[in-house]
């Protein structure tokens, strides 16, 4: 029944480059406030709503010594009191304006998003700001929350994908704050009180780190003073952001054991930072290796010809402050032997040969042709807007992206795959029951 | 829907013309059901296409069966080699996927709004020409038990969910898991999954949803060219499953795991799910399930167990509103380190009890109900998760007209309509109470 439709396949092909990337112009522009805060905003009046995301680089990787996890708790006490309104209060109000608050800590930021209706967004903005700029951390919320973190930390304590990642990052950073978890251990956050969680806040929420992005029901003129009254009682400068370290991958398997039927493997080494000219070249073979999905090669090998997983993946890891190159998947403890070994081939097999010229056609149509349905929808461009700040991109990159992922040539990837993929250095933690795997550490 | 429409009337003065968030409908002679939400911010599409069957419609002894064809769909067609259909979406820059419900199972794309034809013709083809191949079919069997092992057995909480489930529907299907018995699984094979096909993929068992920068009248045309030379299947009927009977003990369930490290309990409640023509009581239950443990500190129960009594470290609520069958009101409550789950489940039953007695705060009821309408608006900005909403609900048995009177029943429910409802669901011999724990004596796991 579906004789054409090959036809009409091939046609589809054809056509795409010449019109996909004309598509994904869109208009943004950057608003300086009266006092001097920059914010990059898309207008669209089409729904009554203004999305707003804003990032405070720093994160948990500000976490001081021996008090993992303060920015992380810090960051979840945000929404719970601030000025003259106690925890209930506070959330009252926010209902009050249905407006919707998010705070979120990583390793490498403090992330802030905020979604708000146009009938009472100045009140909305002034709730938000309180959170950021006056929170209480009473001694009654500051117990509850680190209660809550708590659980969460000793659930972790038998989560195969958590002890795993955990295993990595330290293995990995040995000193570096990345070393330890954005929620910090057990250890350090029963000791973490309103003090520690005040410094963080002063340490963490600062205008010489922050970013921000707005999409929605605004215009230019009426978010410039609006950016000041949300961001302008900051204080002007955070804590000092760490160094930046070289990953000490050395190529080890470590075996962490588990009563689970299915071991997780967690694997990787050294990255490349976002700004390196290498950055896109990269990109693209990681999409072809492991990164996207279904079509990759390592889901090819491992799940669609071998059913050894239900799911493998890569990722580039640029963190501000180190980066990496890491996977992860899972097999049954009795095949997960045989999934390693075929990573690895593919691992070395990519490093010295590169890929084909129908794989990076394939990958560029995908990857270009993908890059506006990043862009439906006011949330997901202020994601977006905010993303492209936080990787230190330029306000016209959205419109000159699809160019630069077009450019690339076999040539660009068998360079960044000899650099980047080093099967030497490549690091695995196992965590399971895993049969036939050595750990050699 | 009625907000969008108020909306054009203020800003056009018109409403001739279907509004970007509107749904419009048709339904083709094989009985193909085709939505569209138009939405024109961006040039994208999502296509989405929902067949009325699920877990719930397997045979016995064929647990996981509709979420292993839903796999196997992105096999070989007559058409199409293994994995193309996915090749040739990501070669158009698209993304695409699928899932799988005790109701229903459905498949989506999104992809620029210019090869909604494209997408669309092979969703066509899929329909009722799949032909995957007997060693295709093995090889992702491995598959599904590999993500049985993930999402299921690797984690304690989802052995328990398993559990829970089995305890409370004890008679209907819905007491199986939907990703299948690990035993029953291993017996799969393509004769058995391609029966399956047979019996439920047609176009009068499948609801075409297309949302984005799409007219409604191109659709309906693209529909008719592609699913409508494809004849109607007479083996698609009522979707009768065995009932549950009165159910007459309370039951309690222990699940002890020794990779439990913080305990918990929940209680679920078998509660109707919103019926067609028939709301007002969901609508009731899912007001009651905001109030009570909806997200955030002002819930009842947070209020009560987290901050003044300070027995929990979290505690919520859930009501599952959609389904062909009867559903379920949940809640749960996790103890501080020093509290036992006894006292916690006492504490638990007490403000059960004084809620059925008092019923809600009013003032607490409007802030509900002030969420529910910004959701409304924020939903719009949301184009999968419409499309996503509405083929949930039309393939559960609701019709649009009750997609679109359910936010003003949500904003109609009265104070006493949710403590009614309450009190009609919370009844001992309603429920299961069910305790995650570690092991009584320490088994080694490692670490």
């Amino acid at each position: 029944m579906t004789r054409i439709l090959h036809a009409l396949a091939a046609a589809f092909l054809l056509a795409l480059a010449a019109t996909l990337p004309a598509r994904a112009a869109i208009d943004i522009v950057p608003v300086t406030s009266p006092g001097g805060i920059t914010a990059w905003l898309y207008e669209d009046h089409t729904i009554p709503m203004v999305s707003l995301e804003a990032s405070f680089r720093g994160g948990s990787a500000l976490d001081p010594e021996g008090q993992a996890g303060a920015v992380n708790l810090m960051t979840a006490l945000l929404e719970e009191g601030s000025g003259d309104l106690d925890a209930t209060a506070f959330a009252q109000a926010r209902d009050d304006l249905a407006a919707g608050f998010s705070f979120d800590a990583g390793r490498d930021e403090v992330a802030v998003s905020a979604r708000m209706l146009s009938e009472n967004l100045d009140a909305s903005v002034d709730l938000l700001r309180a959170a950021l700029v006056e929170p209480r951390f009473d001694a009654e919320a500051v117990a509850r929350v680190r209660g809550q973190v708590a659980s969460i930390l000793r659930s972790d304590e038998t989560d195969p994908d958590a002890i795993a990642s955990r295993a990595f990052y330290a293995e990995a950073f040995p000193g570096h704050p990345y070393a330890l978890p954005p929620d910090g251990t057990l250890a350090t956050v029963a000791d973490l009180d309103a003090e520690a969680v005040r410094a963080a806040h002063r340490a963490a929420l600062a205008k010489d780190r922050l970013m921000i992005a707005v999409v929605g029901d605004i215009d230019a003129e009426r978010l410039g003073p609006l950016l000041d009254r949300l961001f302008g009682d900051l204080p002007e400068t955070g804590a000092p952001l760490p160094e930046v370290a070289e990953p000490a991958t050395a190529g080890t398997l470590s075996v962490i054991d588990l009563g689970i039927p299915q071991s997780v493997v967690v694997f990787g080494h050294a990255g490349i930072p976002r700004d390196d000219p290498d950055f896109i070249p990269a990109f693209v073979m990681d999409h072809i290796l492991g990164g996207g999905g279904f079509g990759s090669r390592l889901t090819e090998e491992v799940r669609e010809k071998r059913g050894l997983t239900y799911g493998i993946y890569t990722y580039l890891a640029p963190g501000d402050f180190g980066a990496l190159y890491m996977g992860r998947f899972s097999s049954a403890n009795g095949r997960v032997a045989e999934a390693l070994g075929i990573l690895r081939e593919e691992w070395a097999l990519m490093a010295e040969e590169g890929v084909t010229e129908a794989e990076l056609e394939d990958a560029k149509r995908y990857l270009t042709g993908a890059y506006p349905l990043r862009f439906d929808g006011n949330e997901r461009i202020a994601g977006q807007l905010l993303g492209l700040q936080t990787a230190g991109l330029d306000i016209d990159y959205v419109n000159e992206r699809n160019d630069l992922v077009e450019a690339v040539t076999r040539e660009d990837i068998a360079r960044v795959a000899r650099r980047i993929l080093d099967p030497e250095h490549l690091t695995f933690v196992v965590v399971g029951r895993p049969e036939g795997v050595q750990a050699t550490n | 829907m009625r907000l969008a429409i108020a909306l054009l009337l203020a800003a056009a003065g018109s409403a001739a013309r279907a509004a970007d968030g509107d749904i419009q409908s048709f339904t083709l002679p094989n009985g193909l059901q085709g939505v569209v939400i138009e939405d024109h911010r961006a040039p994208v599409v999502t296509q989405m296409v929902w067949y009325r069957v699920g877990s719930a419609d397997e045979t016995p002894g064929e647990s996981g069966l509709a979420h292993f064809l839903e796999h196997l769909m992105f096999k070989a067609t007559d058409e199409l080699a293994d994995g193309e259909f996915s090749k040739i979406v990501a070669a158009n820059g698209g993304d695409d996927n699928a899932f799988t419900s005790t109701d229903y199972t459905a498949y989506f794309q999104r992809i620029a709004a210019d090869r909604l034809d494209l997408v669309m013709g092979m969703e066509a083809d899929r329909m009722t020409d799949l032909d995957p191949g007997a060693e295709a079919v093995l090889s992702e069997r491995d598959v599904v038990m590999e993500e049985r092992r993930q999402v299921v057995e690797n984690d304690p909480g989802g052995l328990f969910a398993e559990e829970r489930r089995a305890a409370l529907y004890y008679n209907h299907p819905y007491g199986r898991p939907v990703i299948g018995w690990m035993h029953e699984m291993e017996q799969f094979d393509e004769e058995k999954a391609m029966a399956f096909y047979r019996a439920h993929y047609a176009p009068n068992n499948a609801i075409l949803v297309v949302a984005g920068d799409v007219e409604a009248a191109e659709v309906e045309r693209l529909a008719r060219e592609h699913f409508g030379p494809i004849p109607a299947s007479d083996a698609i009927g009522p979707r009768i499953r065995p009932q549950e009977p009165p159910h007459r003990a309370a039951r309690r369930l222990e699940f002890r795991d020794p990779r439990v490290r913080q305990p918990y309990v929940t209680r679920s409640w078998f509660a109707p799910q919103r019926r067609p023509g028939d709301q007002r009581e969901a609508a009731a239950l899912y007001v009651l399930a905001e109030l009570l443990g909806g997200p955030g500190i002002t819930s009842v129960m947070a209020q009560e167990l987290q901050l003044a009594e300070g027995v929990a470290i979290d505690a919520g609520a859930s009501y599952a509103d959609t389904g062909v069958d009867p559903q379920s009101f949940n809640v749960y409550v996790v103890p501080k380190p020093d509290v036992s789950l006894a006292e916690a489940e006492e504490r638990l039953d007490a403000l059960l009890a004084r809620f059925v007695a008092e019923g809600p705060d009013p003032q607490q009821l409007e802030r509900i109900k002030t969420r529910i309408r910004a959701d409304r608006i924020f939903d719009r900005d949301n184009l999968q998760y419409r499309a996503r909403q509405v083929g949930s609900e039309l393939a559960t048995g609701l019709t649009l007209e009750d997609v679109e009177a359910w936010p003003d029943l949500l904003q109609a429910v009265t104070p006493e309509e949710v403590r009614a409802a309450a009190q009609a669901v919370f009844r001992p011999e309603n429920a299961v109470t069910s305790l995650m724990m570690a092991p009584e004596t320490v088994e080694v796991v490692g670490q």
